[in-house]
């Protein structure tokens, strides 16, 4: 595993900062994820080429494509859980509020607390559900008013209503549904700035996906979110800007969702969202 | 096995894709025959494990009542003398608590070091030195439990007898008003607790960390990647989810190597000697320094005297290695609770 220490010194830390200023000037405090040419390998095999790509802060952004596009590498770049994978090797720069995620001043465990992540099957812990949503919170030791904190977390995560007289019960006991919001729960607990979601809602119901839909658009407010789905509508629905990565990892558009959806630049995005192919 | 009456209309007809001509839904006579034969050979084989297990008890039990018409089980189980040669004392307390320290210290030493060996290997360990330790791990799982012995007699209590005894006054006399404490750690005779409660220790880890090995590798990837994307070190991950969550394998593996520890014959009949004691107190330090003799121990050593076969010194194994059956049977099922209510509050 290759979880860096922080091993480099002031200088590299002022570099870092002056960088930072150049960068809000030259992209504007909107972006929050800056990528530049960003390529991933896995071996000898290249899962992202030189993708560019600049997200917003606070709005919802939808990565979509076809199976084994890269899109989820994608994702896994922005808070280094690639990091996990021994084999992975990232090129090119990705600055998240103009800081380069794969600096060497930069720790993968503190970025993490900055830019959470809810994977694509439900995860819960098998602790209760008061223990699922206060893990982060006690591991980064803000222990002071866990209750309400935990409260507040559920609430946002549309929840509470439903959970409110069992949070000791285990997580394992709620639905599918359920356990994803507490998933999202556990995630807005730590107070993140930056949500990435892994096709969130690909091994739920209709209705606990439109549960999970309305959130996401809910959380827009407060948080920049990141979705991977496969589901083309869902991008459609909820998300105000579209990537549209095409196989071999090459990303093919980026843009506004509905100009993506009416009026793609490419024939061969227009063919994938029509349905001709992927 | 059930018999479909199948429709004979469809004989002859040449069968279209994925479907089959009627008669090869039938089983023949043979193949049914054969099935209910292995059926057959495979229960004996389980139904022998259970009657080799109800033979011991009934041979246990049979010499024990014998025995305890002789001397009674008041005498026996309350008694504080062992030495049914000399004395004719059949006391089995000394026994038991020569067990319950062995077991408990040696449980100190290997229940922290093989759950720690099995986050090494499971969490933390590359393919490759997982592939060098696995196998080192099994060798000392292999080596025979008298050469244990014979390292406790040999090496392991003269090392100590070079440090001991030793005197470590725990509270500085400059601070006033505080009694003066000594911790005092007696010298060890040569037969003794502590080198014999080491070597058992050692010899149960590799019990401890490869099933508790197993049970942290079984917890679904899921959960770590959770963890890391909550912002967890390696750290928090291995000890604040995958533990907990392997919960249940690790406390079976806890109870399988305490009751090998109950169990364990040889190195403790070799590093230990043969002479009952009761637990001192309050000086618990004493209980390690000296020789002291375990259920099994004493039940060697009436195996190799004079009187085997006959007189009540015989018959007092048996009602020792009742004793030694139900410490060791009652273990299990307070391991089978402790699993059960693990199983209730996280499945």
């Amino acid at each position: 595993m290759s979880e860096h220490e922080r091993t480099q010194t002031q200088p590299s830390t002022v570099d870092a900062e002056s960088t930072v200023g150049e960068d809000e000037q030259s992209t504007g405090a909107r972006t929050v994820i800056e990528a530049r040419d960003v390529s991933v390998y896995y071996g000898q095999e290249q899962a992202l080429q030189d993708v560019d790509l600049e997200i917003p802060r606070r709005q919802v952004t939808a990565i979509i494509g076809p199976s084994g596009c890269g899109k989820s590498t994608f994702l896994r770049c922005i808070n280094r859980m690639n990091d996990l994978v021994d084999a992975a090797r990232v090129d090119g720069r990705l600055r998240f509020d103009g800081t380069d995620v794969y600096g060497p001043e930069v720790d993968p465990v503190a970025l993490r607390r900055r830019v959470g992540m809810v994977f694509q099957h439900p995860n819960p812990f098998p602790k209760s559900i008061y223990d699922n949503v206060a893990y982060g919170l006690r591991i980064h030791g803000r222990t002071d008013e866990l209750d309400e904190r935990v409260e507040r977390a559920l609430q946002r995560a549309a929840l509470f209503e439903e959970v409110s007289d069992q949070l000791e019960k285990s997580a394992l006991a709620l639905s599918g549904g359920q356990q994803q919001r507490l998933c999202i729960a556990r995630c807005l607990a730590v107070d993140p700035e930056i949500i990435l979601m892994d096709e969130p809602a690909s091994a739920l119901d209709p209705v606990a996906t439109s549960k999970i839909e309305d959130l996401i658009e809910s959380l827009a407010e407060e948080y920049t979110v990141i979705i991977v789905t496969h589901n083309m509508q869902q991008a459609a629905r909820i998300s105000d800007q579209t990537a549209v990565f095409l196989t071999g990892g090459e990303l093919a558009e980026y843009d506004d969702t509905d100009t993506i959806f009416e009026d793609p630049d490419s024939q061969r995005v227009e063919d994938y969202i029509t349905g001709k192919f992927g | 096995m059930s018999k479909r009456s199948t429709p004979t209309e469809g004989n002859g007809v040449p069968p279209a894709a994925g479907q089959s001509p009627a008669t090869e839904l039938q089983r023949s006579e043979f193949v049914v025959r054969k099935e209910r034969l292995y059926g057959w050979l495979i229960a004996s084989c389980a139904v022998l494990t259970i009657l080799v297990t109800v033979g011991i008890i009934a041979a246990l039990s049979g010499k024990a009542i014998v025995f305890w018409t002789e001397i009674s089980p008041v005498t026996f189980f309350t008694g504080t003398e062992w030495s049914p040669i000399i004395n004719n004392a059949y006391g089995v307390l000394p026994l038991v608590s020569g067990t319950l320290i062995v077991t408990l210290c040696s449980a100190l030493i290997a229940l922290p070091i093989g759950l720690a060996a099995a986050i090494y290997l499971s969490e933390y360990a590359s393919e490759r030195a997982r592939s060098v330790l696995k196998p080192a791990l099994e060798i000392l799982a292999g080596v025979p439990t008298v050469i244990y012995g014979y390292m406790a007699l040999v090496y392991i209590t003269p090392l100590f007898q070079g440090v001991l005894p030793l005197s470590v006054q725990l509270v500085p006399p400059s601070i006033p008003l505080v009694p003066e404490f000594t911790l005092t750690v007696p010298a060890l005779q040569t037969f003794n607790v502590l080198s014999a409660s080491i070597v058992v220790g050692i010899m149960i880890i590799p019990m401890v960390s490869s099933i508790s090995e197993d049970a942290l590798r079984a917890v679904p990837d899921s959960l770590r990647q959770a963890g890391y994307g909550l912002g967890s070190t390696k750290f928090d991950v291995s000890t604040k989810i995958v533990v907990p969550a392997a919960t249940s394998g690790i406390v079976a593996s806890y109870v399988l190597a305490i009751s090998r520890a109950i169990g364990e014959t040889m190195a403790v009949t070799m590093a230990m000697g043969m002479s009952p004691q009761m637990p001192h107190f309050p000086n618990v330090l004493d209980n390690l320094a000296v020789s002291s003799q375990t259920i099994t121990a004493a039940m060697v050593q009436i195996a190799g005297a004079d009187s085997l076969g006959h007189g009540p010194t015989y018959e007092a194994m048996f009602a020792l290695g009742l004793t030694l059956f139900c410490i060791t049977l009652s273990m299990n099922m307070m391991a089978e609770l402790i699993r059960r209510h693990f199983r209730e509050v996280y499945e």
